[in-house]
């Protein structure tokens, strides 16, 4: 398992996808595979930056843990802000018509879409969220 | 990102080349803004590599905003994004 651990701010999300590369680029991932990770690393690192520590700041560690053996990559987010689960925010309603949909809030819905499995807990003030993607 | 529009009346075409995400998609969004009269817009996006939810944002609200919206030369893996979030549905897709 390798981590980082940054400040929560959004300027380090670049910092944070080139610690993915450095753990995935050796492996055979398809094209798609790789941007729904990035996809994931922006959606839920930013996440953590814009709402974890309200107006304050504070750390984000992400954790990469590749299981070659069942092709399986997991990355864990974990931050110190405040307890929230993005798994428990409803599903927006991708059937509308354009009138109807809000211009956002697909950010988590497009991760747990496109991972296969993502899974939240809140231990020691922490909350620590795990994605799953096979490759 | 590299964004190349091309005016021809009141059509668009915007050609996205690179990355449209949280930290590029406050351009595009400013120059739709800014689209006065503009009433038949084409994003390109061949040379588009990835999409976070902050760029399908800005394509939503060109969308809430032009009436014609058409995308073209879509990559299959930009595709599944738009599928995923319903996307695929809501935009002229040639």
């Amino acid at each position: 398992m390798k981590e980082i651990k940054v400040e929560a701010k959004i300027e380090n999300l670049a910092v944070v996808n080139g610690f993915l590369h450095e753990q995935i680029d050796e492996l055979d991932c398809s094209v798609a595979t790789v941007m729904q990770l990035e996809i994931a690393i922006e959606e839920l690192f930013s996440n953590i930056c814009y709402y974890a520590y309200g107006d304050g700041t504070g750390d984000a560690a992400i954790q990469v843990d590749i299981d070659k053996t069942n092709k399986c990559i997991c990355i864990t987010f974990i931050d110190m802000g405040k307890p929230y689960n993005p798994l428990k925010k409803a599903d927006p309603d991708i059937t509308l018509g354009i009138e109807d949909r809000p211009i956002g809030g697909l950010g988590i819905f497009m991760v747990k879409e496109s991972m296969d499995d993502m899974t939240y807990r809140y231990a020691e003030n922490k909350n620590i969220l795990k994605i799953k993607k096979k490759f | 990102m590299i964004i190349n529009k091309t005016a021809d009346g009141n059509k668009m075409t915007i050609a996205l080349e690179g990355r449209l995400d949280t930290s590029t998609a406050p351009e595009l969004q400013e120059l739709v803004a800014g689209l006065e009269g503009v009433t038949d817009l084409t994003f390109d996006l061949e040379k588009l590599m990835y999409i976070s939810s902050a760029g399908l944002r800005v394509l939503m609200i060109a969308k809430k905003g032009i009436k014609e919206v058409s995308i073209i030369n879509i990559n299959e893996d930009i595709k599944e994004i738009f599928d995923i979030t319903g996307f695929s549905t809501i935009f002229n897709i040639q």
